[in-house]
């Protein structure tokens, strides 16, 4: 039998109600197994070892008692630490909110709540999501545990990384330009950006409000389905959500059109252009049609993208101003002109940079030349997308054009780490559904193949995915640690 | 030239702009009405208001604008310790059409009318508390969120004004509007407020920010009317400047010039999706619409047959306007009904016009007023008699009969008792008498003599018609 802290979430799931083992003994072994692997990954900001044990006892009582228990009952599930959750110090591994307790749940959190899914702990991120290999979090970067001298990519790479050890059933990710997404082929796990509105944004701590969507980091394509089932949904709390129906899995599926994206090849290492086309060929086996197309404006992705994500994180990041809540600031400075500046000196160097390229770029005689220029280009890519999407159910390519690197490679270097998102920035600025899914290795590092679907077909994007799973088996869990 | 930007919140809603925390903050604990959305806690979203965009809708239609198929919400970035988020979300026109209202043309009289630029909808900020002394001289200034995310309506004039009295009409008017529309109590503290432009003889314009009230603006504005001409009379230059009011000392003065250096880094707010109207939607608000008050003054004439100088009085104070009409309904006498109400009713409550429900709190109910009229056209009562009875009235909150029927107050319509009267005043007033016979002009005073004797309750027809035949024949003295 497999080890207790290895099962997917299903597998969870059917144990307890088949009362192989209780919530406690789950929770136990996943704990265990943090103790054992944490000191190497450090995928943990916060780790709630009471809260995770007193909800397994509710869900063992409940079963006990033969009441509803919930779909999610026992799956222990890690939290990136943009999420707010009530009672649990949530800091967006930034320095400004060190101290800061959320009064209120995001709806995701009170979702999963309610179906007894149990919260381990609050997961390593780039700085307010900044980032894409966890080196930007003002606490301690992340490990890759498939190599621990490489970066787990980011900017949910405490989410990616703690799926991939083992320490959480699954794990709870918010892609603004690729972050769900990059640390889920660095790390060999499934993560999906849903469409945007698809998944409640209330209580996700905003980076780039018009961008992001919250979304699962699982092991396996079966527990994704799950966890996404139990978060999408018209909220109340969230003026841009919008109401979806479920997926199932396994679906009756059509046989769906596929094509590659020829610059996404063109662009990427020789390794992972290599694994693209054979998942590729895969697809071909199984009966899916496979062309290559060209997107003309992709070439405008990148600078759209972080033209319009740094303007709306200038705004986003003004309130950190310590005044409802914060950090120790030395007293006696509270001077009118300065004072705003002075505590705004807290956020780390990638934050700043942004709030700096965001405010430039909306200040006034610059809005025409960037910000406007950029929401244009963003409009033209979605159109040139959706005009594809009449053609082709799904869009393929590598989800990351380079295998994981190593930690310092690309710290000092900006616009060197910026080019690392131009594969996944696009399903952002189209508002479209996007999956990385574990295709292979090189030299022991995992390589992602991305999926993209027209906006709400997540269905078509999970039979894809769940057809290759079943004909291309990717270890999801290094043996090495 | 004089332009003016006036916030009026929208005190007619129960939630804020946001959020589902309380429109009226007023009189609580401080940062007790507050939650994560209007306190900008990390995460949280905003949600619209719908109520507020009808009632922003109706405004604009009220004041001529066109209201535009699709709006728009923008943040306005600037840091200040009362805006939790430190930007604002409001309305901006400047890439497009966004804002509730458009275009508008709000007429002043006959003769003038004022251009309305835009409305806008958007929220107003906490409010900062500083210690004794004001801004510039404590130690400490605390913030009370309550009042963050309250709905606000900005209104947009063209600089069209050329003196303060004009300026004066016009917020009379405006407050007259909002209050038929049930969108604004203008009279609670702070829910008004006027930034005003003045700019003469060609020079700068100078902007007088934070008047909290209407009644204030006029000062401020004759304060810098006064101050610019000296300024020019010296051949000095008008600055382009930003001043504040200060309305204890009633002056304007300099703000710190930091405040004035603002680039807003206006753009589209990503979480609220634009809104669309539809032609549909307004033309349904119009239809469902509180009656406007130059309607109302149309239909008061029309209707009451009231002359416009009685409709105007009534009309200028919606509350009397509402219980005149309330009164109506219980009986049907408009013109007796109005001249009480404007006259002896209006005397008597002449004081207490400033508070906001003054009419809530009268003892007075239009079940009194209905039946004083009746009890006048019924000829039970003189006129004379229903101003008395209504201070009783207003003293007890008895029923008008009550009062009557305990102080005796029935009109006398005996001829006999009236006689008397007249007999003992005829004996009295002996060179009165001899004066009316030579000048009819003298008989008033004999009424009133009489009238008097009577504590008013001689039906004066009579009592006229007794006095004139007395004198034409002089054998009945």
């Amino acid at each position: 039998m497999t080890k207790l802290d290895d099962l997917l979430a299903y597998e969870v799931v059917e144990g307890l109600t088949e009362g192989q083992f209780t919530a406690e003994e789950y929770v136990i072994s996943i704990l265990k197994r943090i103790e054992e692997v944490e000191p190497k990954v450090h995928s943990f900001i916060t780790l709630d070892t009471e809260g995770a044990l007193s909800s397994a006892k509710i869900i063992d009582k409940k079963i006990r008692e033969k009441e509803d228990i919930g779909q999610l009952a026992g799956v222990t599930v890690g939290i990136k630490d943009n999420i707010s959750t009530q009672g649990i110090r949530t800091t967006c591994a930034s320095k400004i909110l060190e101290n800061y307790v959320p009064t209120y749940d995001a709806t995701v959190i009170r979702n999963l709540k309610e179906n007894g899914a149990i919260l381990l702990g609050k997961l390593n991120l780039d700085e307010f999501g900044m980032g894409s290999t966890t080196e930007y979090s003002r606490y301690r970067p992340t490990h890759n545990p498939w190599n621990l001298d490489y970066v787990p990519g980011g900017s949910s790479g405490g989410s990616g990384a703690a799926v991939a050890a083992g320490e959480c059933t699954v794990a709870l990710g918010s892609d603004t330009g690729g972050s769900i997404r990059c640390p889920s082929s660095f790390c060999s796990v499934v993560g999906l950006k849903p469409t945007y509105g698809r998944v409640s944004r209330s209580g996700l701590i905003s980076y780039a409000n018009s961008l992001e969507q919250i979304g699962p980091i699982c092991r396996s394509v079966k527990d994704l389905v799950m966890m996404l089932n139990i978060i999408s949904g018209k909220d109340a709390m969230d003026n841009t959500s919008m109401p979806s129906s479920p997926i199932t899995v396994p679906n009756k599926s059509n046989k769906l059109n596929v094509a590659v994206i020829r610059e996404l090849i063109t662009g990427s290492d020789q390794e992972v252009a290599k694994s693209v086309f054979s998942a590729s060929e895969k697809f071909q086996e199984i009966g899916f049609s496979c062309e290559e197309v060209s997107i003309k404006n992709l070439h405008y992705a990148l600078p759209s993208y972080y033209t319009l994500a740094s303007a709306e994180a200038s705004s986003n990041l003004a309130r950190y101003d310590n005044i409802r809540y914060g950090f120790d600031y030395p007293i006696g400075e509270y001077k009118w002109d300065t004072y705003f500046s002075n505590v705004r000196e807290n956020f780390g160097e990638e934050v700043k940079r942004r709030i700096l390229i965001g405010s430039y770029v909306l200040s006034s005689g610059y809005y025409g030349k960037y910000y406007l220029k950029a929401r244009r280009l963003r409009s033209l890519l979605r159109l040139e997308l959706l005009t594809l999407f009449k053609k082709y159910d799904l869009l393929i390519g590598p989800t990351m054009p380079i295998l994981p690197f190593k930690f310092g490679e690309k710290i000092d270097d900006p616009i060197k780490m910026y080019l690392v998102d131009v594969n996944t920035v696009i399903a952002n600025l189209a508002g479209i559904p996007a999956i990385s899914l574990p295709i292979g290795f090189s030299n022991g590092l995992p390589i992602g193949l991305q999926i993209m679907a027209a906006p709400f077909e997540e269905q078509k994007l999970i039979d894809a995915s769940y057809e290759l799973e079943k004909v291309i088996h990717i270890q999801r869990r290094p043996n090495s640690i | 030239m004089i332009g003016l930007e006036i916030h009026a919140q929208i005190t007619a809603l129960n939630s804020k702009l946001f959020c589902s925390c309380r429109g009226n903050y007023r009189d609580l604990r401080p940062n007790s009405n507050i939650c994560e959305i209007c306190c900008g806690l990390p995460g949280s979203l905003p949600i619209i208001n719908q109520k507020a965009i009808e009632y922003s809708t109706m405004t604009s239609i009220a004041l001529g604008c066109k209201v535009p198929d699709k709006i728009m919400f923008y943040r306005k970035n600037y840091f200040y310790p009362d805006l939790p988020k430190n930007f604002q979300i409001t309305q901006y026109n400047v890439y497009g059409i966004s804002s509730i209202g458009i275009d508008g043309k709000y007429e002043l009289d006959e003769a003038k009318q004022i251009r309305i630029s835009r409305i806008q909808l958007e929220e107003d900020p906490g409010r900062i508390v500083y210690s004794e002394g004001g801004m510039n001289v404590g130690n400490t200034a605390l913030i009370d969120y309550n009042r963050a995310g309250v709905a606000l309506i900005e209104i947009v004039t063209e600089p069209d004004f050329t003196s303060p009295k004009e300026v004066r009409q016009f917020l009379n008017k405006l407050s007259l509007t909002l209050e038929h529309l049930g969108v604004c109590d203008t009279l609670l503290e702070g829910s008004v407020r006027c930034d005003v432009n003045v700019s003469m003889n060609g020079g700068n314009k100078v902007e007088i920010k934070n008047i909290n009230s209407f009644k204030e603006v006029e000062k401020a504005i004759n304060y810098e009317i006064t101050r610019q001409s000296s300024v020019y009379n010296r051949n000095l230059n008008i600055e382009l400047e930003t001043r504040h009011w200060d309305d204890k000392k009633k002056i304007t003065f300099k703000a710190r010039s930091k405040e004035e250096e603002h680039d807003y880094r206006y753009f589209p707010e990503p979480d609220i999706p634009v809104i669309v109207l539809g032609s549909d939607f307004v033309a349904n608000l119009k239809q469902r619409m509180p009656e406007l008050p130059n309607q109302r003054f149309e239909r008061f004439i029309l209707k009451y047959k009231l002359s416009e100088h009685t409709s105007n009085i009534l009309i200028n104070d919606k509350k009397l306007a509402d219980f005149f009409e309330s009164t109506l309904k219980l009986h049907f006498s408009p013109t007796e009904i109005a001249n009480i109400l404007v006259t002896d009713f209006k005397s008597l409550i002449e004081d207490d016009t400033e508070s906001t429900d003054y009419l809530k709190n009268l003892k007075v109910k239009p079940e009194h007023i209905a039946e004083l009229a009746k009890l006048i056209e019924g000829n039970k009562i003189s006129r004379i008699t229903a101003k008395d009875i209504l201070v009783k009235i207003f003293e007890s909150g008895k029923l008008p009969s009550e009062v009557v029927n305990s102080s005796n107050s029935y009109k006398i319509a005996d001829e006999k008792t009236i006689m008397d009267a007249v007999q003992s005043v005829f004996d009295t007033e002996k060179s009165a008498v001899e004066d009316a016979k030579k000048n009819r002009e003298a008989i008033n005073f004999l009424l009133g003599k009489v009238m008097k004797f009577t504590n008013g309750r001689a039906d004066p027809k009579i009592a006229m018609r007794l006095i004139n035949s007395k004198l034409s024949d002089p054998e009945k003295q």
